[in-house]
């Protein structure tokens, strides 16, 4: 395929990367809206341009969604942007999400051969600018709606995974509904993921675009409460079923302290603030409590975005405590460096060991303790030590956990047969198939805590895997 | 029913928790049938909902006192006490409400014991009523005490004493019943039927910790349902968080009932008492809008 860009291969090199606009750290540390401001269409050109169309495009390999990479920034180039859009739409519905939030330097923008020698494309930016464009200039047209087939198809959970999955399924032509437990859908895409990295208003749009595909969105329903799996494939003659209600369970560490008044697991301080509003508060009826002086306890996507929350709340000081180095971080490189540029202290080699009260039960203070690191652990990362006597204790208010999180176990404790490991996750075959006939699951309720784009994989081959199943 | 769920009925739809009866049982309580058939037709004594009135509104766990699953519908009984309480009471019948989820909770595991006592404090009665008739339905002779803080706060006293075998009603001034607390009625209580095997108690923390003191000391065991701070009530938030024989559990996917031995009251008086200020801050707001409401009104 011959494609668009008249560059020859030299040039294309010597182009830099293209770079975003973003809100300047003293300005977004003090508001909620969007930090990234995204590339521009005269950028985004440039960019596009540096690809140098591989025959054999090894970047799709890094995508766990296979999006056609190489064939949305030629149509990019030859400026049909709701091709492009529509390009990444055959293998990822939720565009805008994703080019917002993917980890792409760990994903499809490590493998991309410009990165060898130079900076890999900016892939994610310029499927954000994509989808953007669309949404902008309200390019967007309904699909048609394929043949409807006859057999219905609950999804349970409306994080990406359960959206993916519905999405593709309802392109297969099935009765899709998906249920979910909150009064909103989105999973941790509403209640965990600030508003300055992925705006209200993208989220909304892009589930819309899911239900214009037919796909019926049931909200305030808890599976295994208001209905069990059984009742669904029974009464209500739902013929398969995708599991994909996440890992929204936190994890306490079991230290002294942890009860007192000001404690927070990440998700219980990040709902209150996204799903609840309590940012804006009191013209929203949820508060949220903060100190001046804010720790937030770990190193992944959750801890930052507690972080960067606490600021945004007013924390005069807010500190990242986490046991490891700073490579050793899973969160994305855009959020840490985002969260060091506003001014979050980052107490790195630091585990907690104790949370202080005062004479109300409220926290008055943080001991925390010095790690060194020894050998690598079976995760390839070395493992941190703790230096005895390196005791100190840090003057705070508020104290998030965001160490990790487990499943629910709602579903798992009233679906008889439903294999499950001693994580709690639930076990799953390639294809996504679960030990009950007809129950597939995926998403970070079969990993453990993952992120947005595998979580969206197992949509898509369960969807696939589910058609089979009906077909047989 | 299969026909309204992959029929169009999606999220956008309003009119889905519409209040179809409301009765003020005192001054601060009222009593509400609500539209909920997905919730009616699973209901079981224990089980709770969480409410959202509307889209600014906060989620709020109340108890589902009595479901109809041929209408459809849930009775609740709220006590208004902060913002989201107060604003609930004011609704009226063909207002609905945006968001109403269950059932949560784990039902009451509903025994033959033998005998009971049932011991309600304020609202709490009406959370202890379904668990009340599923104890009697179960072949249990039951012995009820319910306390208020004066008469006209005393709730459901017909209904409970349809379902005991005695009820004793205390109030703490006197003005109805035996003067006094539901713990020297159930001291009482526990003299005159050595034969009472558990007591369930729900009300004010402080109140179902005294009944629990005072049963352990008798060597019976109580039964409490826990009213901590919740937001989802799947097991998400951890917010419900609460200390059981020194082990952290979620009162809305363990609970809300518990064995009162092991439970930390000291800490959960606390943790319920986290957002007094700003509950405060919500409430006179809440206040100042209904006062600018009626000055329009008035106009
Ligand atoms: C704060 C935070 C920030 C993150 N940032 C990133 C990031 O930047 N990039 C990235 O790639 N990943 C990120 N992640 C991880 C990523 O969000 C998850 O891996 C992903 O959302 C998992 O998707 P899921 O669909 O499996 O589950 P979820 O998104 O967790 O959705 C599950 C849904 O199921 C619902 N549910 C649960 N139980 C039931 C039930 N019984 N009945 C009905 N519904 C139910 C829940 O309410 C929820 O809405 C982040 C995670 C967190 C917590
Ligand atoms: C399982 C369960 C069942 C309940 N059943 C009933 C019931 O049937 N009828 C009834 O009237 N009340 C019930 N409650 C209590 C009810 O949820 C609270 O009264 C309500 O949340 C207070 O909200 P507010 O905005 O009106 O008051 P706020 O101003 O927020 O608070 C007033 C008081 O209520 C307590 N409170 C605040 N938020 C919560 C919360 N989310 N959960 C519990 N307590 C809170 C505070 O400690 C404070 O003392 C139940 C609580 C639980 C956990
Ligand atoms: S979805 Fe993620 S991995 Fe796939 S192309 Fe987009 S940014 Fe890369
Ligand atoms: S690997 Fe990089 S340069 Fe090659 S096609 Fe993919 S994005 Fe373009
Ligand atoms: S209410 Fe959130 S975990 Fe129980």
């Amino acid at each position: 395929m011959k494609g668009a860009n008249p560059l020859k291969p030299a040039e294309r090199l010597k182009i830099p990367r293209q770079h975003p606009a973003e809100q300047s750290p003293e300005e977004r540390r003090g508001n909620f809206l969007e930090v990234c401001l995204g590339i521009d269409e005269a950028a985004a050109l440039l960019e596009a341009s540096r690809c140098l169309e591989c025959k054999d495009p090894v970047c799709v390999k890094g995508c766990p969604v296979a999006i056609d990479i190489r064939g949305f920034v030629d149509l990019l180039l030859q400026r049909d942007y709701v091709g492009a859009v529509n390009k990444i739409r055959e293998a990822n519905y939720l565009p805008g999400i994703c080019g917002r939030v993917c980890p792409q330097e760990s994903q499809c923008e490590q493998l991309c051969v410009l990165g060898k020698k130079y900076t890999p494309l900016a892939i994610g930016k310029l499927e954000r600018f994509a989808a953007d464009y669309e949404r902008q200039h309200n390019l967007f047209v309904d699909p048609p709606l394929p043949e409807q087939r006859e057999e219905k198809v609950a999804i349970v959970g409306s994080g990406p995974s359960g959206l993916t999955c519905a999405a593709e399924l309802a392109k297969l032509g099935y009765r899709v509904t998906v249920f979910e437990a909150l009064h909103a859908p989105g999973g941790v895409l509403r209640y965990g993921i600030p508003e300055f990295r992925l705006p209200r208003d993208i989220l909304d749009l892009e589930i819309d675009r899911v239900r214009s595909l037919g796909v019926e969105i049931v909200t305030n329903f808890v599976v295994g409460r208001t209905a069990t799996i059984d009742e669904l494939m029974g009464e209500w003659d739902f013929k398969a079923v995708y599991l994909a209600t996440g890992a929204g369970t936190p994890y306490f560490m079991g230290i002294p302290g942890e009860s007192l008044v000001g404690v927070y697991s990440a998700n219980e301080f990040l709902s209150r603030v996204n799903l609840m509003k309590a940012y804006r508060f009191p013209e929203y009826d949820t508060p949220v409590r903060i100190g001046r002086q804010v720790a937030v306890i770990g190193g992944g996507n959750t801890a930052m975005d507690a972080v960067r929350t606490a600021l945004r709340l007013g924390a005069d000081d807010a500190y990242l405590i986490y046991r490891r180095s700073r490579d050793e971080m899973p969160a994305r490189v855009e959020e840490i460096i985002h969260a060091e540029e506003e001014g979050v202290q980052f107490m790195l080699l630091t585990t907690p060991t104790r949370v202080l009260g005062d004479s109300n039960n409220w926290v008055c203070g943080i001991e925390c303790q010095r790690m060194e690191l020894g050998e690598p652990d079976a995760s390839g990362r070395r493992r941190p030590i703790p230096v005895p006597g390196s005791e100190f204790v840090v003057p705070v208010q508020t104290v998030v956990l965001a160490i990790g999180q487990m499943p629910n176990p709602i579903i798992q404790s009233t679906t008889p047969g439903l294999k499950t490991s001693s994580w709690g996750t639930v076990v799953t075959g390639e294809d996504q198939a679960t030990s009950r006939p007809g129950v597939f699951a995926g998403g970070d309720l079969a990993r453990g805590g993952a992120t947005v784009i595998l979580a969206m994989r197992d949509g898509k081959l369960a969807a696939v895997s589910i058609d089979q199943y009906l077909r047989a | 029913m299969l026909g309204t769920v992959c029929g169009r009925m999606d999220d956008t739809q309003e009119s889905r928790f519409l209040i179809l009866g409301k009765w003020t049982l005192a001054p601060s309580i009222a009593r509400f049938r609500i539209r909920a058939p997905f919730v009616a037709r699973k209901h079981r004594a224990g089980n709770f909902v969480i409410v959202r009135i509307d889209e600014t509104g906060e989620r709020i766990p109340l108890t589902v006192v009595e479901s109809d699953p041929i209408e459809g519908s849930i009775t609740l009984i709220v006590q208004a006490v902060g913002k989201t309480t107060k604003a609930l009471c004011a609704m009226e019948v063909g207002e609905a409400l945006s968001d109403v989820v269950g059932p949560l909770g784990n039902p009451t595991p509903v025994e033959n014991h033998g005998t009971v006592a049932c011991v309600g404090g304020g609202v709490g009665t009406a959370e202890l009523f379904p668990i009340a008739c599923a104890l009697r339905d179960a072949g249990n002779t039951v012995h009820t005490i319910v306390g208020a803080r004066t008469r006209e706060l005393v709730v459901l006293e017909q209904e409970m004493r349809e379902c005991s075998a005695s009820l004793t009603v205390t109030t703490d001034d006197g003005s109805y019943g035996r003067k006094g607390l539901v713990t020297d009625a159930l001291s009482s209580l526990l003299d005159e039927n050595p034969e009472i095997a558990v007591v369930y108690a729900i009300g004010p923390l402080v109140m179902m910790r005294a009944v629990a003191d005072l049963a352990a000391k008798r060597g019976v065991k109580t039964i409490v349902s826990l009213n901590t701070i919740m937001i989802d009530g799947t097991g998400m938030c951890g917010g419900c968080r609460v200390t059981i024989d020194g082990k952290t559990k979620f009162a809305c996917v363990d609970g809300p009932e518990f064995d009162a031995t092991g439970v930390d009251f000291d800490e959960l008086i606390a943790r319920n008492r986290s957002y007094l200020e700003m509950e405060r801050i919500s409430d006179e707001r809440c206040s100042c809008k209904t006062a600018a409401a009626h000055g329009e009104h008035a106009r």
